[in-house]
């Protein structure tokens, strides 16, 4: 069955439901987020993704009333939100530190947003026990949060957020304080909600794998400002910058200069003197000579020990290292310039009968269009 | 290692002894039959039921407790609000300043503290009794409950506010809900400081009191000049067992409260 793809940000009708309009914000001398425009769609998981100190945590915090910016305007719903106090916006936040009163159960932590709005009783607890079940706490309901365990709390955090409804949920690196394992169940956990409950999510976080597991979209942002926003395909497979090709994943960066390609479909690229050119396609146009940046996923990267045919690039090298990581391993390969390349391979056989060893002189190849060609 | 050696010994028979020795012989000598303090003539609590006759004791007794819980609960309140502000205002020019002021009156001589509030009371022609006494005491109580408070207060953590706030509370409303309840420790433990500080106070009592209102302190101080009585030993013996009672109970829950908390994380951990 055919399903519309979720893409409300490609259509030009609609209302996006938080608009970001030349947001700056200042904290004295340092600008943490500098010049901003953005649109957040409603039913989105919208990802701001980046390094400390990038200003993920201001937008978040902005959104949530906790700081003003400095320029600009932003609004909720077509509702300009300057001077409207956290506890006026139809926002709710789920804290990094989960943030749970110690000194009320489960139950009355969740309730205690109901209670804030003159809501009737029965209606209330009807309320709280469908958020238990929700999260899967109807077993805790009287404990205190010091008795639960962290994954535990987490829900908790979840569920009182969740409870008000509110038209915007901000996550602050929800997940970060539950161990590897929990963290992948959970995130799906939270998709399922997200999904269940059509709020829309905003979620901070500095674990690119958890933003591409959750998100709709991906911003990838560095010293306040957005370098990129867009799919978690897309931001993989065609980042714009070396930045953001850099700050996702694992990736070889080429530097060279562009010459249009003798066959006539993309670009000839000089690397190093006296190697063979590379050749790559691209959309983006380049003038002869021009430098650029080739974003190679060491994935895209064929290993083999005999040169292989047809290849748009081969090249040879020596095997220096080997970083095995059970369902995939990385080869790190010198090539003849001395430049180092990482070729990845999945482990599809027992280690035993793999055939390629430390020193091994290897060929490394990849198609015209697996890398992609950036100007910076 | 041998933990019994003549050296532990012989320390901790001096430190324990400088401690208090001095109140022993006080509380022994409270039940001396003898109306001479330092001749021992048997056993006797008649000194207990002359004291319980003594209506200038009980009078000054009275005065002292209400005194105490007045200006205690008042220099509460006042002292949390200081610490609150100073610690969540964050940065702001003369916060040094500020923070050094409230704590200024810590090192301030007392008499000189007493003197002020004398002539600040004389100036503005208010007759002194027990009103002056509760307004002194307040102003230097204060002071100890913004330390043991803002202390609490650095280390709690900001986003409980800020959840509060963010699930439709006011700032008033957060406070009293989220932030009151969980430093409620360091309140009660400041309210307790600023009582017994105020129950021991002479200094300034003396300066602040006036004809119609006496202090235990001050009556006690007055009565020993004159000789010291057995009554006196008595009265102390009771203070010593009340602040000795207190002491006690406050630390048996404190201990019995973190040891629940412990037992509770342990099991949060085991059933994770």
């Amino acid at each position: 069955m055919a399903q519309t793809v979720f893409a409300p940000w490609d259509n030009p009708d609609e209302k996006p439901l938080i608009q970001f309009k030349n947001v700056t914000k200042r904290f004295g001398d340092f600008t943490a987020i500098d010049n901003l425009t953005q649109d957040i769609y409603t039913r989105e998981f919208f990802a701001l993704l980046g390094p400390s100190g990038c200003g993920k945590t201001t937008m978040m915090r902005m959104l949530a009333g906790f700081e003003n910016p400095s320029e600009g305007q932003i609004l909720i719903a077509g509702q300009d939100m300057a001077g409207v106090p956290p506890n006026k916006r139809p926002v709710n936040m789920m804290f990094q530190s989960y943030a749970l009163f110690p000194h009320l159960s489960v139950w009355d932590n969740i309730a205690f947003g109901l209670r804030r709005e003159a809501m009737e009783k029965t209606q209330l607890a009807a309320r709280v026990e469908q958020m238990l079940k929700l999260t899967r706490l109807e077993r805790f309901a009287r404990r205190k949060p010091h008795q639960i365990s962290g994954g535990q709390r987490q829900r908790v955090a979840l569920a009182r957020s969740l409870a008000k409804a509110p038209k915007l949920l901000l996550l602050d690196e929800p997940l970060g304080a539950l161990d590897k394992k929990l963290r992948q169940d959970t995130q799906f956990e939270l998709m399922d909600i997200q999904e269940k409950t059509g709020t829309t999510f905003v979620i901070v976080t500095h674990d690119q794998e958890e933003a591409m597991t959750v998100a709709s979209r991906v911003a990838v942002m560095d010293e306040g400002r957005i370098m990129q926003v867009a799919t978690p395909a897309v931001i993989y497979e065609q980042p714009n910058s070396v930045y953001v090709a850099d700050f996702i994943g694992d990736v070889n960066i080429i530097e060279g200069a562009a010459t249009p390609h003798p066959a006539g479909d993309g670009y000839a690229i000089d690397w190093a003197e006296g190697q063979p050119q590379f050749h790559a396609k691209t959309n983006r146009a380049f003038a002869p000579g021009q430098k650029c940046f080739l974003a190679l996923r060491p994935e895209k990267v064929a290993i083999s020990a005999e040169p292989p045919d047809e290849a748009a690039n081969r090249i040879q090298g020596k095997i220096i290292d080997i970083a095995y990581l059970g369902n995939i391993s990385t080869y790190h390969v010198r090539l003849p310039n001395g430049t180092m390349m990482k070729a990845q391979t999945a482990n599809t056989r027992r280690l035993s009968r793999r055939s390629l060893t430390w020193e091994d002189a290897v060929w490394l190849s990849w198609t015209d269009t697996a890398a992609a060609v950036l100007e910076g | 290692m041998r933990r019994f050696t003549w050296f532990n010994a012989t320390s901790l028979t001096l430190g324990f002894a400088f401690l208090y020795l001095p109140m022993v012989i006080l509380v022994i000598y409270s039940f001396n039959a003898s109306k001479l303090v330092t001749v021992w003539a048997g056993f006797s609590t008649r000194w207990y039921g002359e004291l319980l006759g003594n209506q200038a004791f009980l009078d000054a007794a009275w005065v002292t407790l209400k005194v105490a819980v007045a200006s205690s609960s008042l220099a509460t309140v006042l002292g949390t609000m200081a610490a609150y502000v100073l610690v969540r205002s964050g940065r702001f020019a003369g916060r040094t300043l500020f923070s050094g002021m409230i704590y200024a009156p810590l090192v301030m001589p007392e008499v000189i503290t007493g003197l002020s509030l004398l002539l600040l009371f004389i100036g503005i022609g208010l007759d002194r009794g027990v009103l002056t006494i509760i307004l002194a005491h307040t102003t230097f109580a204060m002071c100890y409950v913004s330390v043991v408070v803002s202390s609490r207060l650095v280390s709690f953590d900001r986003s409980l506010e800020e959840a509060a706030l963010d699930l439709g509370c006011t700032p008033f409303t957060a406070f009293r809900l989220v932030t009151l309840p969980i430093i409620a420790p360091a309140v009660v433990s400041g309210w307790l400081l600023a009582f017994t500080l105020s129950l021991d106070d002479l200094v300034i009592a003396s300066f602040t009191a006036g004809p119609s209102a006496t202090t235990l302190p001050i009556k006690i101080f007055s009565a020993v000049r004159l000789g010291v009585s057995p009554e006196i030993n008595a009265l102390s013996t009771i203070m010593i067992a009340i602040v000795t009672v207190g002491v006690i109970t406050a630390s048996l829950i404190s201990k019995r409260a973190s040891l629940a908390q412990q037992r509770d994380a342990q099991a949060a951990a085991r059933a994770q």
